[in-house]
């Protein structure tokens, strides 16, 4: 991929701090990776990087990856943190299989990310943090700084921390407070070599430190000068520029996945004209849902912090009882935890949306890494025949689309819904361009008001003809009360039954209006339309499916490329689209979930592509893997 | 709430169409009997009254009330129940569980409740046993109790429904027995009453299996001597005649039992259900052995503290005063934080 498009620079300027401006490349992608120990405030560093670039108008798309432990031992493996993030000036859809910058704090930093940094690529490394004692910590015999085991980089040694302390040694702060600010520093830094705007970033850290104002000049200090120092340094001979990407016109922000996910329930709510009532225990990676929906009051959004996950998902299936948008946020391990009040949500049929954000299982697994393995889950994790809607999200910017699909399914058809994303769309993030609040689906439901009988009676298990819903007679209602509950009901009536022939047709009618959701078609992209080999996938793996098909497409070689919104019910068109092509490929982050629920319904050998590392695909690996595929067809 | 009318309602209206299918002679009847009078007397329409419940067969109770009512899942109503109280604060909202249900399975779900003070009236019928599951010893059972999963006796200690109640910062807890109708609906009442978690404990006839369990409460024999009938403001006396008392006596953390005429009037302890401390409702708890002499039965305590409702609501509030046409506010929202204009 032809990542380094240099242009023509513009040398011999002076720049505004009276240096002899520095030549200017430009590139059309950068992808950055910020890497520090737990406590370097990296994931900030990366997030403030990727908010100046979004301003500057590139695409982008960003990877957070740290570890579970909070605080892991200062200076270990276990306890790197990093961001990266990738930058272009056109459409991207992977934060990059590959960094070409490295920023690393300390030994652990360099030693836990230098594998995945292509030779040639720049290292920037903090030359203060390489003691004895921290490159003993992580194995180092000799200071690779000082031997040739970096000869292939192109290496920049800079004293971040002595330099950050020497700036700030006329503020009132301690040397401790001055020595955080070190990433403040690499930031000015970065943002000078990359000619970022840093306005926003002063904005942050006016907001950040409101209540301790000598920090708010510390780090500001901190930031400029790294500036200075790209500027001054003979180290760093030329800049670069990114140019803005060719994006559609709009008012955009960047978005990670979880905060898009959680107003996209907010959306839904005002949509519906409903209240939305989040019942939630906290989990990694889905706890930021609950933390964004508990800012959102004004509109209409209750948060109940539940006391375990099954208590979440009860006082949920309450509010949805009670005629809210019922919500309830968690990862796996909670899924595993509510699945028997999913079943009462079933025979129930209230509208109840649960959210998997999946991580790395089985059991407690790696909570901070990604993976797809809980669509079996999802689909078949009941006791019973209990049938579920189930949506995914393909991109961080898609959880607010995803998150508005499956309340409309849950609104619409009175059923639960799960929405499956994972830690990689969770967590990344990506430009936004906010949609007209006028387009979104309108989601009003009707609760029921009256009697639905032919004989003036209320039957609350009597439907809807068109979608199969029976009637939401919210209590407060008067002449409709009733009872409902978990023991099999009688049709129309939802009377106790335990009548055989009840029992089988109540099961079929559950599983037949799960089938009859109304739901979109799925598109193929094919631009050739010669293409004999489809590639198939849901969620997450969107990004470097696509990436991986653009490509293979850019070299001539014709993929098809489609990806699943909606594993339940399955479009309609899929068996015709699938049959249309003489192999079909599926990868996953599971071993093979999908491709099983393909394989079985379509009797169709797909050919299954799977990984489960906790991190994304690269799309290299899928672009070598397609190639092929496609070559022994 | 708006309606200022109360509506005029009997037992029949609370009536359901659904056939009542517990034992023959359980004391479920009894207490179904006593609600379906006692509704009608709080002026609440049918509609907003709902009973949620669990399972076990105490679980069954909603089927048989003609209001809203959910029959849910294991252990799981006291979560239900707050969920559709803090999202709807214009309905009453009743949970009828069980010693197994509310104690065992559900344990969690009631403690926490009761800590939130969550706008809901609980009620369990204590039988200690397992009846739906046809006789296992349940977390009340007493210690070597002999049941079908224990041939040779229980040894698992079992938990006292009021003390765990006040540990759990209820703020009203009481106690009745289902063959009582105007002791049990007095306490019904005031449960109603109550802003916040109401835990009633009832103790309740399995006559299938654990016929008479509190029997020595109810007989004309002996109930004098083993039941302690609280009143608010009252000297706690009982007995034929009043011929004993409760005491605190001094250099004790517990109470004590005494015979009237042995006792100085001074030192006979009079009921304060409102006392804040809820040392003295848990030493009150503790009174009773094994044997149940001295159960005490009323309302043990009965304190105001904010519900977990009204402070939710009152947040709710707050940010609603500022709220102006919602898709304005979503619109704004989107676009809040660091965005930019691509032309």
């Amino acid at each position: 991929m032809a990542e380094h498009r240099e242009g023509a620079g513009q040398a011999g300027q002076l720049s505004e701090h009276g240096h002899p401006a520095k030549e200017i490349h430009q590139l059309d992608r950068v992808v950055i990776r910020f890497a520090g120990d737990s406590g370097d405030g990296m994931q900030l560093t990366g997030d403030r990087f990727t908010s100046e670039t979004a301003q500057l108008g590139n695409d982008i798309s960003t990877l957070p990856n740290f570890p579970a432990e909070i605080r892991a031992p200062a200076g270990t493996l276990p306890g790197v943190s990093s961001f990266q993030v990738a930058f272009a000036d056109y459409d991207i859809l992977t934060p990059g299989d590959a960094p070409n910058v490295l920023v690393a704090m300390n030994p652990a930093a360099l030693k836990a990310n230098i594998a995945d940094l292509p030779k040639g690529g720049t290292i920037i490394v903090n030359t203060d943090e390489f003691t004895k004692r921290n490159l003993v910590k992580v194995g180092y015999d000799a200071n690779p700084l000082e031997d040739d085991s970096l000869a292939g980089w192109d290496v920049h040694k800079v004293g971040l921390t002595s330099m950050t302390v020497g700036a700030l040694a006329e503020h009132p702060v301690s040397k401790k407070d001055a020595e955080r600010a070190k990433n403040m520093f690499a930031l000015g830094l970065l943002s000078w070599l990359y000619s970022r705007p840093h306005e926003s970033t002063m904005k942050f850290l006016e907001k950040k430190f409101a209540a301790r104002p000598e920090l708010v000049a510390a780090n500001k200090a901190a930031f400029n000068a790294g500036w200075n120092f790209g500027e001054t340094t003979e180290g760093f001979a030329v800049r670069y520029e990114v140019p803005p990407a060719k994006m559609a016109p709009g008012n955009y922000r960047n978005i990670t996945g979880n905060t898009a996910l959680a107003l996209g329930l907010v959306a839904a709510g005002v949509k519906a004209q409903l209240p939305v009532l989040l019942g939630a225990y906290p989990i990694t990676p889905a706890s930021d849902i609950l933390h964004e929906l508990s800012k959102h009051k004004k509109l209409g959004v209750t948060t109940v912090q539940a006391e375990d996950e099954i208590a979440a998902i009860g006082v949920a299936l309450g509010a949805a009882y009670g005629g809210a948008l019922a919500i309830t946020t968690t990862s796996g391990p909670g899924v595993a935890l509510k699945g028997e009040t999913i079943s009462l949500a079933v025979a129930l049929e209230l509208p109840l949306v649960i959210v998997d954000v999946q991580r790395a299982g089985p059991s407690t697994g790696l909570p901070t890494k990604t993976e797809q393995a809980d669509l079996n889950m999802a689909l078949f994790g009941r006791h019973g025949e209990a049938p579920v809607a189930v949506v995914a999200a393909q991109s961080p910017v898609d959880c607010f689309h995803a998150a508005i699909e499956a309340c409309r399914i849950a609104l619409k058809y009175r059923t639960p819904v799960i929405l499956l994303s994972d830690g990689y769309v969770a967590n990344g993030s990506e430009p936004w361009l906010l949609p007209e609040i006028s387009e979104l689906p309108d989601l009003r439901v009707e609760y029921a008001t009256g009697p639905n009988g032919d004989d003036g009676k209320f039957y609350p298990y009597l439907r809807d003809p068109e979608t199969m819903a029976r009637p939401w007679a919210v209590p407060g209602t008067p002449g409709l009360e009733h009872r409902i509950g978990g023991l099999e009901k009688a049709d129309k009536t939802g009377d106790i039954s335990y009548d055989p022939a009840n029992h089988d047709f109540m099961v079929r009618t559950r599983a037949a209006r799960i089938e009859a959701i109304d739901v979109p078609d799925i598109a193929v992209e094919d631009p050739s339309g010669e293409a004999k080999v489809l590639v198939l996938g849901w969620g997450s793996t969107y990004g470097p499916i696509g990436a991986a098909s653009r490509a293979l497409r850019q070299r001539g070689v014709n993929v098809a490329q489609a990806h699943l919104r909606h594993l339940s019910p399955l479009p309609k068109n899929l068996g015709e689209v699938l049959a249309a092509y003489d192999k079909v490929v599926i990868p996953e982050m599971n071993l093979g979930q999908l491709a099983h629920v393909i394989r079985a319904r379509y009797l169709i050998d797909v050919v299954g592509y799977n990984q489960v590392r906790g991190l994304p695909f690269t799309s290299t690996q899928l672009e070598t893997m397609l190639e092929e595929v496609i070559k022994n067809v | 709430m708006s309606n200022a009318v109360p509506v005029q309602l009997s037992a029949k209206d609370f009536k359901s169409d659904q056939e009542v299918r517990w034992c023959p002679g359980c004391g479920d009847y009894a207490i179904l009997a006593a609600m379906q009078t006692f509704l009608p007397e709080l002026g609440i329409p049918r509609e907003r009254t709902v009973f949620v419940s669990g399972i076990g067969c105490s679980s069954r109770f909603p089927y048989y009330l003609n209001t809203y009512g959910m029959h849910s899942i294991h252990g799981r109503a006291p979560a239900i129940a707050t969920g559709l109280s803090v999202s709807r604060p214009d309905l009453t909202v009743w949970v009828v569980t069980g010693d197994g249900d509310a104690l065992s399975i559900g344990g969690n779900h009631l403690i926490h409740a009761l800590r939130r003070n969550v706008n809901i009236k609980i009620l369990l019928f204590n039988n200690k046993i397992y009846g739906l599951t046809k006789g296992q010893y349940s977390p009340t059972s007493e210690i070597g109790k002999v049941t079908k999963s224990t041939p040779t006796g229980s040894s698992d200690a079992p938990f006292n429904p009021i003390s765990l109640a006040l540990g759990a910062e209820a703020s009203f807890v009481a106690r009745t027995i289902d063959s009582d109708r105007k002791h049990l609906q007095s306490v019904l009442r005031q449960a109603a009453e109550h802003q916040g978690s109401a835990f009633v404990e009832i103790y309740q006839n399995c006559n299938i299996f654990n016929d008479g369990a509190f029997e020595v409460l109810k007989d004309p024999e002996t109930r004098d001597a083993y039941l302690i009938r609280l009143e608010h403001g009252q000297p706690i006396t009982f007995g034929k005649d009043d011929s004993h008392v409760v005491t605190h006596p001094a250099g004790s953390f517990g109470l004590a039992v005494g015979e009237a005429g042995k006792v100085d009037a001074s030192e006979v302890l009079t009921h304060d259900a409102h006392a804040e401390d809820p040392a003295y409702a848990f030493a009150l708890s503790r009174l009773a052995g094994p044997d149940l002499r001295h159960t005490p039965v009323g309302v043990f305590r009965s304190v105001r503290r904010p519900s977990y409702d009204e402070l939710v609501r009152n947040q709710l509030d707050a940010a609603k005063a500022k709220a102006g046409e919602p898709e304005a506010d979503l619109a704004a929202l989107l676009n809040s934080g660091d965005t930019w204009t691509i032309l």
